[in-house]
Formats: structure tokens, C-alpha cells, sequence
């Protein structure tokens, strides 16, 4: 898999800042705004197949490893199973954060308001847990493909340069 | 209004999943596919519910498109102007 053409990788330098940038958007505020963990997940997704289309496998295999993704999929999970289990001195999932003060636990005021960010409790913490884990699963399938295009290439002897078709 | 913009989209989203089985040219074929998913997307808008339009948007259009382009480049059917079949 060699790179796509130069056109290709400057729209891709470009634009695909912003759609990891609006992925975690979605993610942390999806206690408010239409979207969540899995919906962002897939939005930062799209950015790791955007590069891996773009500059090819090689070049993006050789600055992240999938041990990252996988790391980060592994720790999703292990973040979720723990804010359930943390809410286990009243029920299981209790949100045990809320109204508490600090990051997670702003105190929402009586009336009508616009939604305040940090205070939904343990709703936040699961997002970024379902986030995590969506993303590190999608790029994992993006990632195993190009590796499998890898193993036809060795006897193909071809050159490909420039635009696809 | 609404009604006008329901006609519009739906009448391009048969429109494009019909050029979706219609061309012959595998990566056009994809590319179609990826606009329809996209009107769909805005038809899930139209409709009232963006959280399954964003679903939408971000695993029809974007991941499956890089799907089927990983694939159809690993078949090496992409320079092949009758979608690689008749060698």
C-alpha cells in the first residue's frame, strides 16, 4: 500500500484534525447534545481510516502500534466495569458522583438553564469508557485489513504512485 | 417544506442506490454507496432523531467506504475498468 496522491494527503492534513477534534466533542458532551460514546468513537474512527487511506499502512504502522488500540480498548472496559462497581454501596451503576462538587459533580441549579457540562456524575465517565472502547475496536478492524492486504503484496511487483485509478 | 425536502432526498436516495448496482466500475459503485448512506443520514435529520443520523454518517459513510476501498484494493479490482471480471 503506497500513499495516494499529493492532493489527497494535504486535504487529509487539513481535515482530519477537525474530525478528531469534533469526535471528542460528541464524546464528552454526550449527556447533552445529541451523540455519545459510540457515535464519537466512530467519528475519531473515521479519522484513523482517513489517515490509513491516505499515507498507506506502512507509514501510519510505523508511528502507532495496534498494542495502542488495543491498550486503549482494554482500558475502556476497565474503566466502565469500575464505575459500575464503584456505585455498589447503594446499587449496581449507582450514580454515586453526582452533586458531589468537583469535575464530575457540578450542582445543577433549580430552573430552566441551558445544561451545565461537568454534572452528570458517572454518565460522563462512562461515555469517555464507551468512547475509548469504540475507538480502539474500529481502528483495530481498520488496521488488521491493511495487515492483511500486506500479505498478497509481497509477489504483486507493482508500483503504485499518484491517483488510484 | 418539509414535505418538499422528504421528496427531494428520497428521491435522490433511489436515485443513487440504483447507480449503486447500476455501474459496472467497482470504486463508482462504492462511491454511490457512500451517497446514499449520506442521504440517509439526512433523512434520519429530516425525521428527528441525529443521534442515529450521526451513527449514520460516521459508520456508513466514512468507515464502510474505507472498507470496501481496503477491500477492493487488496483485490486488485480497482484498475480494472469491467470491475476485474473477464480478465
Amino acid at each position: 500500500m503506497n500513499p495516494l496522491s499529493v492532493v489527497v494527503r494535504t486535504i487529509c492534513d487539513i481535515f482530519a484534525w477537525f474530525m478528531g477534534i469534533f469526535g471528542v466533542y460528541i464524546i464528552i458532551h454526550g449527556h447533552l447534545t445529541p451523540g455519545g460514546g459510540f457515535q464519537g468513537g466512530a467519528v475519531v474512527a473515521t479519522m484513523a481510516a482517513f489517515l490509513l487511506v491516505a499515507y498507506g499502512g506502512k507509514k501510519v504502522l510505523s508511528f502507532v502500534r495496534p498494542g495502542f488500540y488495543s491498550g486503549m480498548e482494554t482500558a475502556g472496559l476497565l474503566l466502565f466495569i469500575t464505575a459500575g462497581f464503584l456505585g455498589m454501596g447503594t446499587t449496581f451503576f449507582y450514580n454515586f458522583l453526582a452533586g458531589r462538587g468537583g469535575l464530575f459533580g457540578a450542582v445543577v441549579p433549580i430552573g430552566p438553564n441551558s445544561g451545565i457540562l461537568n454534572s452528570a456524575g458517572t454518565i460522563s465517565v462512562m461515555n469517555i469508557a464507551v468512547g475509548l472502547e469504540v475507538i480502539g475496536g474500529l481502528s483495530l478492524i481498520l488496521i488488521y485489513m491493511f495487515k492483511g492486504i500486506r500479505l498478497f503484496d509481497d509477489h504483486a511487483g507493482r508500483s503504485e504512485s499518484g491517483h488510484d485509478r | 417544506m418539509n414535505g418538499y425536502a422528504h421528496m427531494a432526498v428520497l428521491t435522490i436516495i433511489v436515485i443513487s442506490a440504483f447507480y449503486a448496482v447500476w455501474f459496472r466500475d467497482l470504486l463508482s459503485s462504492v462511491i454511490s454507496l457512500a451517497v446514499f448512506s449520506l442521504l440517509l443520514s439526512l433523512e434520519f435529520f429530516i425525521l428527528q432523531a441525529p443521534d442515529v443520523a450521526i451513527a449514520e454518517a460516521a459508520i456508513g459513510a466514512g468507515l464502510s467506504t474505507a472498507i470496501y476501498i481496503i477491500a477492493l484494493r487488496a483485490c486488485k479490482a480497482l484498475r480494472k475498468p469491467n470491475g476485474g471480471e473477464g480478465r
